[in-house]
Parts: structure tokens; C-alpha cells; sequence
């Protein structure tokens, strides 16, 4: 359905109330499922259900060389894929730009708050590291893509295992006990919208439709809490009040998520 | 053929519905060896000489005389483009604008994004032309427009408007349902606005099931008691453009049947 | 005398893995399922008939059917590197041709039909357990047809012929090895809309192989079946 005129006014109307058209108020997330595993051939795989927005994560590990500016480190690499089943407006063929945005927003967010502890995935210094591979699949997409496929990225990195070795090489299709190494730095992303002078998080598809501006707070919390990445995207701008405003809800948004997938994945 | 949860038989395509040689096959069915096959996912509706199969999902399919709701994407040198959200794009002439338009003024009267209750006047391969000349098709402004499933637009709508009759007179919203399933609804009150579209959508969930018209009079009643509101009982004059969509119930009067 | 005269997983020779089957699981579809054939479990979703752009590519008098398979990268134990392979090329096509078969593209000039299957977790047979639930898909959809559609792959392990072939039997290498036919069988017309083979077989054999596919189809339309008419519901058999 083309957007119109008529919802882009009506959500305006009902959010100057503070409401949504799902009865949400700005601040709050829809209801939110985990299930694990989606694949017993991943090393961790997740699907994560954000009110109808559904995403996979699928962990799968690999060795090879370490890349030359981090000879200890083992390698971290996140791609998304916006599916054409998840959307009619996703077509197929190379990843969108939407896709690779996404992609990239989370591999900062798990890199830069040093949620894998890449060192320990180190085996040989120079010569043998592990390679990490998240891999993240819409399955429907009514909105907040990106906040849902960093809490399957964070989710699926929690519950998956190394897989065995013979020496040097890697026995696909079966598992160690062992769980990647983790810090307890959970790397979440908040991404809020600008519909007229009202901010919102998770928004729905319609909602995403009709915001002017979004910015993306890629923000850790654990022990304390840290912001890793940002991005302000769609060309409204704003001001600085709307900018730390987001950036103080991101961190109690990103508390609250802490503890739901903490109980979720006892 | 097997009776489901829900009360009326669901068949699949290639499923035998009747092996009476005398029946005719009607709409999504076809004869072979002399008996009426299913050709589509839906319902089965035996009017007696004729069974045909009533769909209770898939995309809209656009028939001349429907009533529907259109948004404008694009605006040529003689009219609009609509999107009509089925198969085929929708154009509106400007001679068949209700009021007089100028050549250079199309942008004036719709803009693109604007939202129309427009009657098919043809189905053709190149698109399908519509028209706003008849007495209740007008411009839709406020409100709020939703997307229902357009196969269960009939039970929306009711034996002769009688569903949204009595949604109406629960939250007082006016309620325009165009037959490819875009659905207006607009009221003084954004609860009641809200309210309408949940009475909406549990008809759409429940459309099979039967004594649907108490189960919604029910659920609305304990709603506007939660909401602390009293109902909006609309007065009969008032209740301008529902009037049109009796007609448009008759194609689709087995489903209300069940009321 | 074949060598193959146990299944591995001790399955009967002509038993499928357990099935699941459910409908409507993806709700911006327009018809949606997800079908297993064990441990291979595939998802489909439908969109259409829709207006097809850009213009050039509308058929005059015919809708045209899309469709495209791929699979998750972790669906695998050797991870799938993201993005169209030759494979899953071919199988998309496979995929739309047995499709056509049934659907009635007439009815939708200048439309498109757009099928997408992905395959969440794979243990053979995949592009069987896509078709099963794109036929689902399909049908949700409200797409006119004739009569559905069943896919199941045959396998030959030395002489035995099996029904659902398993990754294991894939692999067999004694006698005459493995041979792997996967078919697609149309419901009511037992016609033919899927047929490959790979490996080594006599004609007999062969004949033997695509009648049993059309008995083990006959039980797959059935489950399809009941997962239809009971929407939303898991369906196992």
C-alpha cells in the first residue's frame, strides 16, 4: 500500500496525545519472544520476535588467518539480509543499502563494545584464529529491523558454542561445551523516529513510513554503560535536547532490554 | 470437504465439492467428470443450481460498480494515478472528477498521497479506470485509513451496512470500507478512533465464525465500559456513504448470511 | 541383493521423516508456510498477483510467476557464504517451473506472482520441503489452481529405493551408490511437474523410484491439506 497523506496526519494528531495506533505509548517496545535454536547447524541461532517483526541471527564459526593489524584476534564479520519474503518493498538481488546499513550499525555496536572477547579466539598468535560470522535474516519486517536484530545478535553470541577441533582442523557438526567468549558488555541498539517533534522507539513498518529523521544509538550496558556507535539517518535534523534525550531514554531502554533477555535466556 | 474450528467448510483447490452432476459450477470452481472441483482457497457456497466458492484470503480483484478507496501516485496531463493495492494501477480522468478541473490545476484538487472513495467504471488489461461522479464518492481527508484483508470486506461491511451500522453506533466514527479492502475511519475521538479499528480487525480475525454480530456488539460494549464512554448512537440521515455500500453487499451477501 | 538393507536412522523404506507443516507464519505475505521434512525445514512466502514494474517486463496476456530460493548461511554446518550461488539458481528455477504447472497464469495478464523460499535449517532434501510449502503459500494466497502440488525426493542406496532421502543416504557409496530423485507430483492429475536425478540407475529401477514418489506425495498433500484448513495451527504427521 502507498503511503498517504491521511496516516501521516493521524499519527501526528494521536501522538501530540501521546498515543500510537497500537495503543503504545512514545517509550514503549512491543512485546518480545525469543527462541532458540532456529538451526542445529549453527553454532548459536536465534529468532527474535518484536511484536510481528520477526529476525534470525545464525552464528557459524570458522579458522583461518588473523588479518594483519590484530595477529591475536580472532575475526568478526556481521551480514544482513533485508529478504524479500520479510517485505514486498525488499527486492531480490545484492544487498540494499538498507541491508548493508544494517549490517554495519551492528557489527559496530558487537566490535567496539568488545562483547566478544576476540582475544580469546586467538589459537596461534600470527598464524590460527577463529573467524566469527553473525549472519542476520528478516523473516517479517513490520519495523525496528535494526533493535531486533541486535537483540538476535547479542541473543544467538549468548547461547552458541564452539565447535570442535582435530588439530588444526574444524569438525563442522559438532560442538564443545565451551561458550564464545563473552564480556558482559551487551551491546544493544535503540533507534528512535521523528514524527513531527515526537520521538518514538520500535516503531511499527507505517510508523517507520512517516518519520522525518531517525538516529541509531548503538549503547552497551553492564557493568556501565557505554556508547558505542550512532547514526542519524533520514534527512530531518535535530536539535541537541532531541539528541541527549535519546541518548538518556537509549540507556534506560537498553537496562530494560538487559534484563528481559537475561530472564528470557535462562 | 471438512468442517473446520471455525464452522463453514474450508476447502482447498483440486478438492471435490459436490458430486451432484446436475449442479453448475460457479465462481473459483470447474467441472470434471461430472463433478463441481475447487479452484480457490475459500469457502464453500451452495445457492442451489450453483456452487461457487467464496475466497477467504489473497489479494483483491478488482470488478466493475465496486466501491473502492485509492491513493494518488502519480498525476498526468489528464489525470490521476492511483494505487487501488491489487494487481493492476488504478487512473482517474479528470472528467470524471466531481467538480470541474482545469488542465493545469490536477495538483490543486489531489495531490499525490491523497486519499479517494472512487467506483470502478472498467477493468481493462492497461489499468482500471474510475470515476468520482456518483453521489457518496468523495476526497478522504482525516482520519485514519487501515488495511483489511479485502476478502473479508463483505463481513465488514454487513448485510446491508449492518456491521458497520452497529460499530458505528458503538464509537460514532463514520466508516467508509472500499470493497479492495482500505478501510477510512474517522471519528472526534481518538479512543473511539482506535476502538473502531479493533472492532474492525476482530471481524477480520472471526469472519467465519457465526453469531459474529453479538460477539462484536459484546466486545464493544465491554470496551467503551473500560474506556468509560458511552455509546455514540449516529443518527440514520447522518450516516452518508454507507448508503452505497448495500449495493456493493449484495455481490457478497452469503458470508452476512450468517448474522 | 542390495547392500543398503537398513535405513540408518532405522526408518522403514518407504517412511518419510516426521513432517510439520503450518500456514500464515510470515503476516505481511500474502500467502505464507513452513514446511519440514525432519531436520530440513524451508519457508515460503507469496506476493501477488501484484502490478509488475518495470513495464517492459509485463507479459501482454500472461502473469508471470517469480521465484527465488536461497538458503541461511547457518542452515548449514560449512557456512553458506550470503548471496545467490549457482545452486540455488537452479533450484530457483526448478522451483518455478513446477510451480507453473499449476498455477494459472492466464488469469493475471501483466502481473506477477513472487514466490520466495528460504531454507532455515538443511538435512537433504531442501528443495522439496521449499516446493511443499510454497504450494501452501500458494494456495493462501488465494491463487487459482487446478490442484496442488507434492515434492518428495526418491533416493536409490545401491538397489533399495527410499522415500525422503537423508543426508546419509546421500552419501552412500557402496554397489551402485546413491541416487537422488527428487519429483513433484500435481494432486488430483498425478502429473509430473518436477523431475531431476543424479547418480546411477537402470530404467527399471527408475519406473520403480517415480511410483513411489507418486504413494509418498498422495500422504505430503494430505498434511498440506490439513494445514491449510486448520491456519496458523503446526501440523505434524
Amino acid at each position: 500500500m502507498e503511503k498517504s497523506n491521511i496516516n501521516k496526519q493521524a499519527l501526528l494528531d494521536f501522538l501530540k496525545d501521546g498515543k500510537r495506533f497500537d495503543g503504545r505509548k512514545e517509550n514503549e517496545f512491543r512485546e518480545l519472544t525469543i527462541e532458540y535454536p532456529v538451526s542445529n547447524k549453527a553454532e548459536g541461532s536465534v529468532r527474535v520476535r518484536l511484536g510481528k517483526t520477526e529476525v534470525i541471527a545464525g552464528i557459524k564459526m570458522s579458522v583461518g588467518e588473523p588479518y594483519p593489524d590484530s595477529q591475536d584476534s580472532g575475526n568478526l564479520m556481521v551480514t544482513a539480509e533485508l529478504t524479500p519474503m520479510s517485505n514486498s518493498d525488499y527486492e531480490p538481488g545484492p544487498p540494499s543499502i538498507e541491508s548493508i546499513e544494517l549490517g554495519r550499525i551492528i557489527d559496530r555496536g558487537v566490535r567496539e563494545s568488545k562483547f566478544i572477547d576476540l582475544q580469546k579466539l586467538c589459537i596461534r598468535e600470527g598464524e590460527l584464529v577463529w573467524n566469527i560470522f553473525i549472519d542476520l535474516y528478516s523473516v517479517n519486517a513490520d519495523g525496528n529491523l535494526l533493535d531486533a536484530c541486535a537483540i538476535a545478535a547479542i541473543s544467538a553470541l549468548k547461547v552458541a558454542k564452539i565447535p570442535k577441533m582435530d588439530g588444526d582442523k574444524v569438525l563442522f557438526g559438532e560442538w564443545t561445551d565451551k561458550n564464545v567468549p563473552l564480556t558482559d558488555t551487551m551491546p544493544f541498539v535503540i533507534t528512535f523516529h521523528k514524527i513531527g517533534n515526537k520521538l518514538i522507539v520500535d516503531p511499527t513498518y507505517s510508523e517507520e513510513e512517516v518519520s522525518t529523521g531517525r538516529l541509531t544509538i548503538g549503547i552497551s550496558v553492564g557493568k556501565e554503560e557505554r556508547i558505542h556507535s550512532m547514526q542519524k539517518g533520514k534527512p530531518e535534523p535535530m536539535t541537541v535536547e532531541e539528541v541527549e534525550f535519546c541518548v538518556d531514554e537509549a540507556e534506560k531502554k537498553a537496562k530494560e532490554l538487559k534484563t528481559k533477555i537475561d530472564k528470557l535466556l535462562k | 470437504m471438512s468442517k473446520d474450528k471455525n464452522e463453514r467448510a474450508i476447502v482447498v483447490p483440486g478438492e471435490i465439492v459436490s458430486e451432484d452432476s446436475s449442479k453448475l459450477p460457479g465462481e473459483n470452481t470447474y467441472k470434471e467428470n461430472g463433478k463441481i472441483v475447487a479452484s480457490r482457497f475459500g469457502v464453500v457456497d451452495d445457492l442451489g443450481k450453483v456452487i461457487k466458492i467464496v475466497p477467504i484470503s489473497g489479494v483483491y480483484e478488482p470488478r466493475r460498480g465496486n466501491n473502492v478507496i485509492g491513493i494518488v501516485t502519480d498525476i498526468t496531463f489528464n489525470g490521476w494515478l492511483m494505487d487501488i493495492d491489487c494487481s493492476a494501477g488504478g487512473f482517474l480522468p479528470l472528467m470524471d472528477y466531481p467538480r470541474f478541473v482545469n488542465k493545469n490545476d490536477l495538483e490543486e484538487h489531489l495531490r499525490i498521497g491523497d486519499v479517494v472513495y472512487a467506483k470502478i467504471m472498467g477493468v481493462k488489461k492497461k489499468g482500471i479506470d474510475l470515476t468520482m461522479k456518483q453521489r457518496g464518492l468523495i476526497k478522504i481527508e482525516g482520519g485514519i485509513l487501515i488495511k483489511v484483508n479485502a476478502q473479508k470486506i463483505p463481513r465488514v461491511i454487513g448485510k446491508e451496512g449492518s456491521m458497520i451500522m452497529t460499530i458505528r453506533n458503538a464509537t460514532g466514527c463514520r466508516i467508509i470500507a472500499g470493497q479492495n479492502g482500505l478501510v477510512s475511519i474517522r471519528g472526534e475521538d481518538k479512543d473511539l478512533e482506535l476502538l473502531t479499528i479493533k472492532a474492525i480487525r476482530f471481524v477480520e480475525e472471526n469472519s467465519l465464525t457465526s453469531g459474529l454480530t453479538d460477539k462484536v456488539t459484546e466486545m464493544l460494549t465491554a470496551e467503551l465500559k473500560r474506556l468509560g464512554k458511552k455509546p455514540q448512537i449516529v443518527p440514520q440521515e447522518e450516516s452518508f456513504g454507507e448508503a452505497e455500500e448495500s449495493s456493493e453487499s449484495k455481490d457478497n451477501k452469503t458470508e452476512g448470511d450468517e448474522e | 541383493m542390495s547392500s543398503y538393507k537398513k535405513r540408518f536412522d532405522g526408518r522403514k523404506f518407504d517412511e518419510m521423516r516426521p513432517i510439520k507443516a503450518q500456514v500464515g507464519v510470515i503476516p505481511n505475505a500474502d500467502g505464507s508456510a513452513r514446511f519440514s521434512f525432519g531436520n530440513t525445514i524451508a519457508v515460503a512466502a507469496v506476493y501477488g498477483p501484484k502490478q509488475l514494474h518495470p513495464q517492459h517486463m509485463q507479459i501482454p496476456n500472461k502473469g508471470l510467476l517469480r521465484c527465488n530460493y536461497s538458503m541461511m548461511s547457518f542452515s548449514v554446518t560449512d557456512r553458506i557464504k550470503p548471496g545467490p550461488s549457482r545452486r540455488s539458481q537452479e533450484i530457483s528455477k526448478i522451483t518455478e517451473w513446477a510451480l507453473s504447472s499449476i498455477v494459472d497464469l492466464d488469469r493475471f495478464p501483466s502481473a506477477v506472482i513472487d514466490v520466495h523460499i528460504m531454507i532455515e535449517q538443511a538435512d537433504a532434501s531442501t528443495r522439496c520441503a521449499g516446493i511443499n510449502a510454497a504450494v501452501m503459500a500458494l494456495v493462501h494466497a488465494g491463487i487459482p489452481m487446478k490442484e496442488m502440488a507434492a515434492s518428495v525426493s526418491i533416493g536409490k542406496c545401491d538397489e533399495t529405493i527410499v522415500v525422503d532421502v537423508s543426508k546419509e543416504e546421500e552419501d552412500y557409496e557402496e554397489g551402485e551408490a546413491a541416487t537422488d530423485m527428487p519429483f513433484t507430483v500435481l494432486s488430483n492429475s498425478k502429473k509430473i511437474s518436477h523431475i531431476q536425478l543424479d547418480g546411477k540407475t537402470s530404467i527399471a529401477k527408475f519406473k520403480e523410484a517415480m511410483h513411489t514418489a507418486l504413494k509418498a506425495t498422495e500422504k505430503i498433500h494430505e498434511i498440506q491439506v490439513k494445514a491449510l484448513k486448520n491456519m496458523g495451527d503446526i501440523i505434524e504427521a
